[in-house]
């Protein structure tokens, strides 16, 4: 049985202000799979995630979710919009960015509240999901005075007490301690195993194994690799143009030498 | 410090009100009176008794609600040394230059006549200064104890009770959030630019550097802005404000709205002149 795609950008190009983001980049996304986006800063990778989660549209080319497409005017269709984001949900980079709320409580009934769902339930599912995330401690706490990696957590439940289908992350490790880091990879590789769709952002080549199936490599705006985890990153070369490795200088004795260098969690890469 | 003394003292200024807050937070978790009472009831008690203190005429009913400020603030677990500094001098210091010429110009009989140029103070003159300082030492400690002792959002949410417009809840309680945000990116600005700094700046440099952060932290609240209006739609925002009320009155809420309620009829009804 072939998985049917969820999402398929075709040829899309986006500008901010003149300046290329998106140039002429295409890829589908199928149910299901958990996806890396790899690529260096000011690849596109946010930008692609925002055009995912129908927040800003392709200048030119086509953006399509289960085979609708995503333009402006589909987003004003309240029933359609509604059914979007409740399916669709995207975590960003900078937690200070979702968390507009005054209280934790606040910040995940948020979602819920739009959808309409009613305050019995909404109380319910949220108390749920920060029994979940583990910090219902955090409930009437303000979210200017929670550490780093507290603020990423409140940020995720915000989105994942609506349980949608699609997860996009962007940058989902940025600036968390290892711990925290790891206890993120464990909840993604949850998801993973539960038949939702995960699209995390990432030039942590480190954690791609963990939370991806398939990896797609942007470079200034457009997509030039794809594949199993295993296929980009034995790909030094690859790597090396879309500037995710760095080149290494050694000197043995007199001889001085360079190659690629890839750091990871359990391997240190030459 | 002479030096850099506009970046010090915007520094300094910016870490005051982060640690205000902080004390304000801190206030509101403790147990005590005030804090175990439905945020409306606050709102509308402490409101009611403001109300009082402003439509009493007589000095000793207006003194005793300023005691019964003390009560409630001492059973609230609020210090008094933060009164006198948030409060009471501030208050002073402002109402005083107000209510001074009342001293002078309010006619009646005379009490003291100073030594130069002759100005009398009349008896009516200080009744007057010192019942307008009394009613706005009373009142704003009320008004301050309602701030310390409730969470800005159960005020919020307090106000939301008497139909303010979701709109402008929201708009406050985003306003609240954010600001603690700029006030540290400015501060870490300062700290940053401080720390690069050697030798003294001339004013008009000082004046320089201040105006370009204050761009700068515009530029970076805009780009917030945007940022947060995606987050916002992101999750179904589509304009129209929701916001849950967890609020439940309890027999002790009651209680506590008539005893406001009742202090504050008997001051309205003491204080006629």
């Amino acid at each position: 049985m072939t998985a049917s795609p969820i999402f398929e950008v075709q040829n899309v190009c986006f500008e901010y202000e003149r300046i290329p983001a998106l140039r002429g980049l295409s890829l589908t996304i199928d149910r299901g799979q958990s996806v890396a986006l790899v690529g260096a800063n000011g690849s596109g990778k946010s930008t692609l995630l925002r055009m995912l989660d129908a927040l800003c549209f392709p200048s030119s080319g086509t953006v399509s979710f289960c085979g609708d497409r995503l333009t402006p005017e589909q987003l004003r269709n309240d029933d359609y919009a509604i059914s979007f984001r409740r399916r669709v949900a995207l975590v960003f980079q900078n937690p200070d960015v979702q968390l507009f709320n005054p209280t934790v409580f606040d910040e995940v009934a948020f979602g819920p509240l739009q959808m309409g769902w009613s305050s019995a339930d909404v109380i319910a599912r949220v108390d749920e999901t920060l029994q979940l995330m583990g910090i219902p401690h955090l409930r009437d706490r303000a979210p200017y005075r929670l550490s780093g990696g507290e603020k990423k957590r409140v940020a995720l439940a915000s989105v994942i007490v609506l349980d949608p289908e699609v997860l996009l992350l962007d940058e989902p490790t940025a600036m968390l301690d290892p711990r925290s880091q790891s206890q993120l990879i464990d909840l993604i590789q949850q998801w993973k195993g539960s038949s939702k769709t995960v699209i995390t952002a990432t030039h942590q080549l480190e954690i791609v194994e963990d939370i991806a199936d398939r990896v797609f490599v942007l470079e200034q705006g457009s997509v030039i690799a794809s594949g199993s985890p295993q296929e980009i990153l034995s790909n030094s070369e690859l790597l090396l143009r879309a500037n995710l490795v760095h080149a290494h200088r050694h000197t043995h004795g007199e001889m001085t030498h360079s190659h690629p260098h890839l750091h990871s969690h359990d391997k240190h890469e030459h | 410090m002479r030096r850099n003394r506009a970046i010090s003292s915007t520094l300094v200024g910016l870490t005051r009100a982060l640690g205000h807050a902080l004390v304000s937070e801190h206030v509101a978790r403790q147990p005590g009176l005030l804090q175990a009472l439905d945020p409306r009831v606050r709102v509308v008690g402490l409101l009611a008794l403001v109300l009082a203190v402003t439509l009493s005429r007589r000095i000793s009913v207006v003194l005793a609600m300023f005691c019964a400020a003390i009560l409630i603030a001492l059973l609230s677990r609020v210090s008094l040394a933060t009164l006198v500094t948030r409060v009471w001098l501030v208050v002073l210091l402002f109402t005083g230059v107000i209510a001074l010429p009342a001293l002078f110009l309010t006619p009646g009989d005379a009490i003291y006549t100073t030594a130069i140029g002759g100005l009398r103070i009349t008896a009516q003159g200080a009744t007057t200064a010192v019942l307008l300082i009394a009613r706005v030492e009373t009142a704003v400690t009320f008004t301050t104890l309602l701030v310390l002792c409730t969470p800005w959002m159960h005020v919020l949410k307090a106000l939301r009770a008497f139909h303010l417009p979701q709109e402008v809840v929201m708009m406050l309680a985003m306003t609240h959030r954010y600001i603690f945000l700029l006030a540290e990116t400015a501060s870490q600005m300062f700290e940053s630019r401080q720390s690069r700094t050697v030798g003294v700046l001339d004013s008009a440099t000082q004046r320089r550097v201040t105006t370009r952060t204050a761009g700068v932290l515009l530029s970076k609240s805009v780009e917030l802005s945007n940022d947060v209006f995606l987050a916002m739609q992101s999750r179904g925002f589509r304009g129209d404000v929701k916001i849950l009320s967890e609020f439940r009155m309890c027999a002790w809420d009651y209680v506590g709205l008539t005893a406001f309620l009742a202090v504050g009829a008997f001051a309205v009804w003491m204080g006629r002149s």
